[in-house]
């Protein structure tokens, strides 16, 4: 049975099954307007732990096992965890599996990976290489800001095009027998590079490469924007969603059915500027807003697809721009 | 989809999230004026007490300083910093939060490689230009005299 569509587009014909999902947030990203959905909130940044590292560690902890709950399964059940963090050697991804233990394939696809992951996960489903796959990803604001751009205390103004990085995680169980949603079509990303060479802003390096996935995969599969009811984006946040529309207008596609997880996580009164940012952005709105609604019966196809700025602190010094990635997965009520 | 043209994206980029620069210099201008008339009534006290016109100044930059440090630590320069921008930043009350806040920022990485060494991560370039700047103009000044 062929697998393949076009040039960029993947097809499951065992339809992979969300079994469980589960997200967790910060104390910022509760007082949003997504509140109703996130399943738990750890109030303070340190969740009780002595780094930011740790404590970005802890929310994938808690994200894993919340998703792990609902489907009604054990760590051991799980063949293969696909997950991966913004952090060096991708630490908080890696702590976390200190204790979970399951076998682990660790990722870095910067704020992409919530997608990449349950691509990789539907492919290894749609193989037959596993029966339970974990997909998980976080971000922490302060473990972040460390790492990227300044202490958390230092007294900088932040510019308008700048996106406040999301503290939380996101878990999602895609298994091969069950019920739910289920993730039918996959366009991998390939990396663009527009030229932004501006650190603070994320959504314009990041919003070609989302143009460049979705028309692939219009093309692919012969469809427009109007055959789903929605397609959601990462983390462009409201610059990038408005250049992404901009652009797949000069591509031909009015796409009035756009949204943008970082868009919808902060309300303006939030001093979030452009929006929200990080893997933990797309990984809780998809494990919370985007699934609920999807099982609600809200919407029966959706395109997700989430955005990575691939940027690196050293290579912007060097004056390298930022290439830009975006992972799409169509994901369906039956 | 069709290539993109980088400068044309530049352009398309460049009108979008522009900051509220007026908001900006009103905010700048009345934060940075008033911790300037603090150290001036920190200096005129100093004065008034007996003491000479270099010291009080002396005294008004170490005030402004632990100030500085003081309301960093507290976390509470940052705040207000995020709406007054160069007014905070441009008196020697930034260059402060500049070293103490990495200070604080990488202790968990321990005292020594931590602290020790992340202190001057922000204010280093500060340091050694402004050093090496005074050094040059010091020998300028020296020759323009005419040597010894």
């Amino acid at each position: 049975m062929t697998k393949r569509l076009g040039n960029n587009t993947l097809l499951f014909p065992s339809k992979p099954v969300i079994t469980g999902f589960y997200s967790v947030v910060g104390k910022k990203e509760w007082e949003g307007p997504l509140r109703q959905w996130f399943d738990l909130t750890v109030g303070e940044s340190h969740i009780g732990e002595t780094s930011w590292e740790k404590a970005e560690s802890k929310l994938m902890e808690l994200s894993t096992n919340g998703a792990l709950e609902m489907a009604g399964i054990s760590k051991e059940e799980i063949s293969v965890f696909f997950g991966g963090d913004l952090l060096n050697q991708c630490i908080a991804t890696n702590y976390t599996l200190r204790t979970l233990a399951t076998p682990f394939i660790g990722l870095y696809g910067a704020c992409s990976t919530m997608a990449e992951s349950l691509i990789a996960g539907a492919m290894c489903i749609d193989g037959g290489f596993a029966k339970n796959v974990l997909c998980a990803t976080s971000s922490h604001f302060c473990s972040a800001e460390r790492q990227f751009r300044f202490p958390l205390e230092y007294g900088g103004q932040r510019p308008q095009s700048s996106q406040w990085t999301v503290t939380g995680s996101g878990a999602t169980i895609l298994s091969e027998n069950g019920t739910g949603v289920r993730i039918t079509r996959a366009a991998i990303g390939k990396v663009i590079d527009a030229g932004i060479q501006d650190l603070n802003n994320m959504g314009a390096a990041m919003a070609p490469a989302a143009c460049d996935t979705l028309c692939a995969f219009f093309e692919d599969t012969n469809t427009t924007p109007w055959n789903y009811d929605l397609i959601v984006t990462g983390d462009l946040g409201n610059i990038g969603k408005d250049l992404l529309r901009e652009l797949l207008f000069q591509n031909g596609y009015a796409a009035q059915n756009l949204e943008d997880c970082g868009a919808l996580i902060f309300s303006e009164d939030q001093d979030a500027h452009a929006g929200g940012s990080g893997c933990g952005c797309s990984a809780s709105v998809l494990n919370s807003y985007l699934l609920k609604q999807l099982n609600q019966g809200k919407w029966h196809k959706i395109l997700f697809m989430a955005t990575g700025a691939l940027m690196s602190p050293t290579s912007a010094l060097q004056g390298e721009s930022i290439p830009g990635i975006a992972h799409l997965v169509q994901l369906e009520k039956e | 989809m069709k290539k993109i043209n980088q400068n044309e994206y530049q352009k398309m980029v460049s009108h979008l999230g522009k900051s509220p620069w007026i908001t900006n210099v009103i905010w700048a201008f009345f934060v940075g004026g008033a911790i300037c008339v603090i150290g001036q009534v920190i200096i005129d006290t100093a004065k008034n007490m007996g003491i000479s016109q270099e010291d009080a100044g002396c005294i008004a930059s170490i005030s402004l300083i632990f100030l500085s440090g003081l309301f960093t630590g507290f976390g509470l320069f940052d705040k207000l910093a995020k709406r007054a921008g160069a007014g905070t930043l441009v008196p020697i009350t930034g260059f402060a939060n500049a070293v103490i806040s990495p200070a604080m920022e990488f202790k968990t990485e321990g005292y020594v490689l931590g602290l020790g060494a992340k202190m001057f991560v922000i204010a280093g370039p500060v340091i050694v230009y402004g050093i090496s700047s005074s050094i040059l103009c010091g020998l300028i000044y020296f020759f323009m005299k005419g040597g010894m």
